[in-house]
């Protein structure tokens, strides 16, 4: 396998806190911008980073801990397992960096990386894809009639992005796992079926139930938050 | 191709659901819709929520922390790159 070759870079003392001043030491990333840096910045730290540039990993960081972050929150629903698993991706990345060939865009590629190492935890916590299976069948619970309402209460244009969010993260792991990689990610049917080594159809399905759970909670919401 | 055909029962609409939000087919015409006042709240709230969802953008940067332990395990690994 090929290492990233890391090479010592000139010790910024106002950037860098870690190692001591014998060893190369791995840069501080750059303030985070709050708007998404040109794809030129993106380009150019990532050959530099290709070519064992601290300084150029560390912007990669920068440019992109965010939107992995994020993933990894909506994937887990859980602040610290999220922490985790963006360290976990990004050390990934260090590792196979220099594997990288352009055959996909770099965001798309450590996008995709960052969503193995999520599934890959998953797995070990015991997310079965057995338990997506079962979960297909349909139980008094959880059949779609459940979902019915009154027109008065549609969700239509009072949808709260934090209530959202919120009801993203109270879902089951298995239905989030499926509407998180398609309605945000913007993942195939296809593609997560593969990824999650389960039928189309069991991703059709549990996607359709995680859009009925997410309506049922959208719903209660406002009274949830009213009676605060 | 999605294969859909109009529908006249709640049941038959609703199991037809996963296949059409998000295919692209406009079930709007469907006469089921126009004399179901339930099924039509219920197809405008999953398509509300869908479209919602893709409006999401990334919420928050991880805590300084992450940096902190990402650069002091590259250090780690750099002391020792045996493979892991």
């Amino acid at each position: 396998m090929t290492q990233p070759r890391f090479t010592a870079h000139p010790p910024d003392p106002t950037a860098s806190r870690a190692g001591g001043p014998s060893e190369p030491a791995v840069q501080d990333p750059p303030p985070a911008a709050p708007a998404p840096a040109p794809l030129s910045s993106d380009a150019d730290a990532l050959m530099r980073a290709q070519a064992g540039d601290h300084y150029a990993f560390a912007q990669l960081y920068a440019l992109h801990k965010r939107r992995i972050y994020s993933l990894c929150l909506r994937m887990v629903g859980n602040v610290a397992e999220a922490e985790d698993l963006t360290q976990e991706a990004f050390l990934q990345l260090h590792r196979k960096i220099a594997t990288f060939r352009g055959d996909s865009a770099f965001s798309t590629w450590l996008h995709r990386l960052a969503i193995n190492v999520v599934l890959m935890h998953l797995r070990k916590k015991g997310l079965s894809l057995i338990s997506l299976d079962e979960a297909m069948e349909p139980t008094p619970e959880e059949g779609p009639g459940r979902s019915f309402g009154a027109p008065d209460l549609s969700l239509a244009g009072s949808i709260d992005r934090l209530a959202l969010e919120r009801a993203i993260s109270d879902l089951p792991a298995g239905y989030r796992l499926i509407f998180v990689l398609h309605d945000i990610e913007g993942y195939e049917h296809n593609e997560i079926a593969a990824m999650l080594d389960c039928s189309i159809g069991n991703s059709k399905s549990q996607l359709h139930k995680a859009r009925l759970k997410l309506r049922d909670a959208m719903r209660t919401f406002p009274r949830r938050e009213g009676r605060r | 191709m999605i294969e859909y055909r109009k529908v006249t029962s709640c049941q038959e609409f609703q199991e037809h659901l996963p296949e059409l939000i998000g295919s692209g087919l406009d079930v709007s015409g469907d006469p089921h819709l126009e004399s179901c006042e339930l099924c039509k709240a219920l197809l405008s709230d999953l398509e509300t929520i869908a479209a919602a969802a893709r409006e999401l953008f990334p919420v928050e940067d991880p805590s300084d922390r992450v940096w902190e332990q990402i650069k002091s395990a590259i250090q780690e690994e750099e002391r020792d790159p045996s493979p892991r």
